[in-house]
């Protein structure tokens, strides 16, 4: 039936067409229907069942318990913020109505993007915004402007992706572009303590006693200092969430990074379908680890002295650790590369994050860091490699 | 029997129409051809014109750019035709078969001979073809001294001909193939065999050979995959290669002073009604097996699934292959096919829930179950492409052209039956085989 009245307008959409214009979007939308009757034609005869759409609606569907968590943390800590109790329907709710509009936004702006982008190459759309759009909210704070959700996504898609040449040619993750283009953008909308819980800044608002809105990360960051303010470790447990309000994630933050327990559903589903790699999830947590204990050795401030495993559980190590550092795209290529690279992001993470308070989230500048360099990491595997073959040579000769 | 080279990375695709351990004769062939397409970089110069009449090993062509590389008319007959592509190409030469007459070119004994002389015997008597080369997979070139020369003996590919059943007798011609081999290298002749069957006694008892066993999944059974892990090419080295089946052809030149080029071949597929090994001779066309294959809108193609030539329902076996497999065509839509959970769909990875059924056998067709994308995902390729090598890399050295870089990473290793795998398995649906065969020629071209 469907499939008559698409054939019936595909003759309007192709070469000499009526609608030539749109062929790209045309594709697009058939090829989301059906998956199309293309053959091999050289080559192998048989090909995976796996495509692109597979690949990243799997991504997507492991997003999905970090993205409802999300959206019923969202109401929680309004709720706690002006000291009320709410069911836990009328939270998702509250959350549901500020987190749509922003994955929303972010679909329409990318995608419009990628498809007038696809229709100009006369390319096929990739399906890579597909994740990006998804992943974009996520790492933004629930009342984020929707004007700079829309800004800072036409920022990633024009400037680190299209202009590099589209998916799979960019070098950095484009939804930590985004995220890091409105943290240098505008710092005031997503950094400090204010930002982090719907509704606290808006006029004639009574926060409950005692409640600061300040995340997790931020607590810590300032027992950083070395002066005499300093605060005992165990005025810092005091001061921070439990650890298990940690990693269930009923804490302030970005939609999606406060719950590990939900970050890691998804990690488990990307890691049993084979779609991310477990090389750098693995090595971005042994990373993180190692640099926690050796801070834990130096001791020299609070901070450096807090276990290493609160950094899993703070911020955004887990979800950068498990769909941003992932990237297959801007992550190291080849497999010991990716070992190096995971390793280096965690350590860095936490580096950034504990002698650097200007910088409380340090994830996401460690990623973006790492994704700079994964090419030269790969440069230097591949060239051992080349070495190594070349050794073989010298072998048979001497 | 020396110590097992295991292969841990690869893929064995389960395939339904595995052909059954059954030697039937296939029905008559009535016509035969040689298809230029069947070696890569050949410019053929014809040597004869049609209605001239030939026997079994009369020279058809020569390669224009050497002349002394000849290919022999399979059977003896009447050139039928000359069959012309675009830009005038050859694309084959149709033999019609008549009287059974062979050329006759004299038997030679190797341990009288020296390389020279057996060089010029198997040039003349038109089975020179059937040895190649590494680097580049293509046909020898008669001037090198080849540092080893490598049989596989065992086809690792979906569906693949089983060599020790057609091999299960001993064969006297191997025997022979091998001693006249042996006098073209400077190295070793080596035979490679798989650890899961007991190999033929053609195999084990073959002197003048060595012998290595291999174990593990596809493509161990490629003999760029065992030059790699045995004495792998390095720049400036050359090695040469040979199918079991075909060493036994220039065995028969040897003792018996004729171009004979009878073999066993697979018919198998989930298209064909009962898939079996037939006896035929070289290039015989398809229509011999019609009674077999099943009716509808097929995939015919000369070799296997992954390496194979596509050919029409009445083309001809390619002259490297010993198989034949048929099956459906894919040009159907499937809706939301990429969404739906997938309990019966093939796939290398676990994106689909068929990975909860691994024993399972397919009837796979020809979709590409997507559109071609840019290269996303990696670390793919690596599983599947068991040497030391980084096909991503090389890949993508060849796409940008560079020669040195393709040199460093691998070149002259591989031939597009190596990426087969890493193609079949490709998210982006890259055509990887040709891309691989497009930085063998510009090797090729650069250091000519």
């Amino acid at each position: 039936m469907l499939r008559k009245y698409i054939d019936k307008l595909k003759p309007k959409f192709e070469k000499g067409g009526k609608f030539e214009i749109l062929h790209s979007t045309f594709e697009a939308f058939e090829s989301f229907l059906f998956v199309p009757d293309t053959v091999t034609r050289r080559g192998t005869h048989i090909r995976d069942a796996v495509d692109m759409k597979r690949t990243m609606s799997v991504v997507i569907m492991a997003t999905i318990p970090a993205l409802l968590f999300g959206m019923w943390n969202t109401g929680y800590q309004q709720a706690e913020s002006i000291g009320i109790t709410r069911t836990l329907m009328e939270n998702f709710w509250f959350g549901f109505l500020r987190v749509f509009p922003i994955i929303v936004v972010s679909y329409a702006v990318g995608l419009g993007i990628e498809f007038g982008v696809a229709q100009v190459r006369g390319h096929e759309v990739n399906e890579g915004f597909l994740v990006s759009g998804m992943l974009i909210p996520l790492v933004l704070p629930p009342d984020i402007p929707l004007w700079m959700v829309a800004v800072a996504t036409a920022f990633s898609v024009v400037f680190a992706k299209e202009i590099f040449g589209g998916t799979g040619m960019n070098i950095w993750n484009p939804a930590l572009i985004a995220r890091a283009f409105l943290f240098f953008s505008y710092p005031s909308e997503i950094s400090g303590d204010k930002v982090w819980v719907s509704g606290i800044r808006e006029e004639g608002v009574q926060l409950a006693e005692a409640f600061s809105g300040a995340t997790p990360l931020a607590v810590a960051s300032a027992t950083a200092g070395e002066d005499a303010t300093r605060v005992t470790i165990d005025r810092l447990y005091e001061q921070l969430p439990s650890l298990g309000d940690l990693f269930f994630g009923t804490i302030p933050g970005c939609i999606g990074e406060t719950s590990t327990l939900a970050i890691l559903l998804g990690a488990a589903l990307l890691l049993l379908t084979g779609v991310a790699s477990w090389r750098i999830m693995l090595s971005v947590f042994a990373g993180g680890a190692a640099m926690g204990l050796l801070f834990n050795l130096w001791g020299a401030n609070t901070y450096m002295e807090l276990p290493f495993y609160y950094h899993f559980v703070m911020g955004g190590f887990a979800f950068g650790a498990v769909f941003m550092a992932t990237d297959p795209v801007s992550a190291a290529h080849t497999g010991t590369g990716k070992f190096i690279y995971g390793f280096l992001t965690g350590l860095f993470a936490v580096l950034i994050r504990v002698l650097n308070p200007a910088y409380p989230e340090g994830m996401m500048l460690a990623i973006l860091l790492m994704n700079t360099f994964a090419p030269l990491i790969d440069h230097y595997v591949v060239e051992a490699n080349i070495r190594r073959r070349l050794k073989r040579l010298t072998a048979v000769k001497a | 029997m020396s110590k097992v080279i295991k292969i841990q990375k690869g893929l064995n695709i389960k395939l339904k129409g595995k052909a059954e351990k059954i030697l039937v004769k296939a029905g008559t062939s009535d016509r035969y051809a040689v298809k230029p397409a069947d070696f890569p970089g050949l410019t053929p110069k014809m040597l004869v014109k049609e209605g001239d009449t030939v026997k079994a090993g009369t020279a058809l062509f020569t390669d224009k750019n050497r002349p002394e590389v000849r290919f022999a008319s399979p059977v003896g007959g009447t050139v039928e035709a000359v069959v012309r592509g675009e830009k005038r190409r050859i694309l084959e030469v149709v033999v019609q078969p008549g009287e059974k007459t062979f050329e006759d070119f004299s038997s030679l004994k190797p341990s009288d001979n020296d390389k020279e002389q057996i060089t010029g015997y198997l040039l003349a008597g038109g089975v020179w073809p059937f040895i190649r080369q590494r680097p580049y997979a293509v046909i020898a070139n008669p001037q090198d001294t080849p540092k080893d020369i490598f049989i596989s003996c065992f086809d690792t590919a979906p569906l693949a001909p089983d060599y020790d059943y057609i091999f299960q007798d001993v064969d006297p011609y191997f025997q022979a193939g091998i001693d006249a081999l042996a006098q073209l290298t400077s190295g070793k002749v080596h035979l490679c065999v798989h650890s899961d069957y007991p190999p033929a006694t053609t195999f084990t008892k073959a002197k003048n050979a060595e012998i290595h066993v291999f174990s593990g999944p596809h493509p161990s059974g490629n003999v760029g995959v065992q030059i790699h892990h045995i004495n792998p090419v390095n720049k400036g080295e050359t090695v040469w290669y040979v199918n079991p089946q075909d060493v036994s052809v220039i065995g028969r030149l040897m003792n018996k002073g004729v171009y004979d080029v009878s073999k066993t071949i697979v018919l198998s597929g989930s298209e064909v009604n009962t898939p079996r090994y037939y006896k035929v001779t070289g290039g015989c066309r398809l229509t011999s097996f019609a009674d077999n294959i099943k009716a509808g809108n097929n995939r015919y193609i000369s070799g296997n699934v992954l390496t194979g030539t596509q050919t029409a329902k009445d083309g001809y076996l390619g002259f490297y292959d010993h198989q034949l497999t048929v099956i459906p065509e894919g040009n159907r839509y499937e809706m939301f096919g990429w969404a739906l959970p997938g309990f019966g769909k093939y796939s290398a990875g676990r994106t689909f829930f068929s990975w909860l059924t691994p024993n399972r056998e397919y009837a796979l067709d020809t979709n590409l179950h997507g559109g071609p994308r840019s290269m996303v995902v990696t670390g793919q390729y690596e599983k599947v492409f068991p040497m030391d090598i980084y096909p991503e890399h090389l890949l993508k050295a060849i796409m940008a052209g560079d020669i040195e870089k393709m040199e460093n990473l691998g070149i002259y290793e591989v031939a597009e039956e190596d990426f087969a795998l890493c193609e079949f398995v490709c998210t982006s649906k890259t055509e990887v085989q040709a891309i691989v065969r497009d930085g063998i020629n510009m090797m090729i071209k650069e250091m000519s």
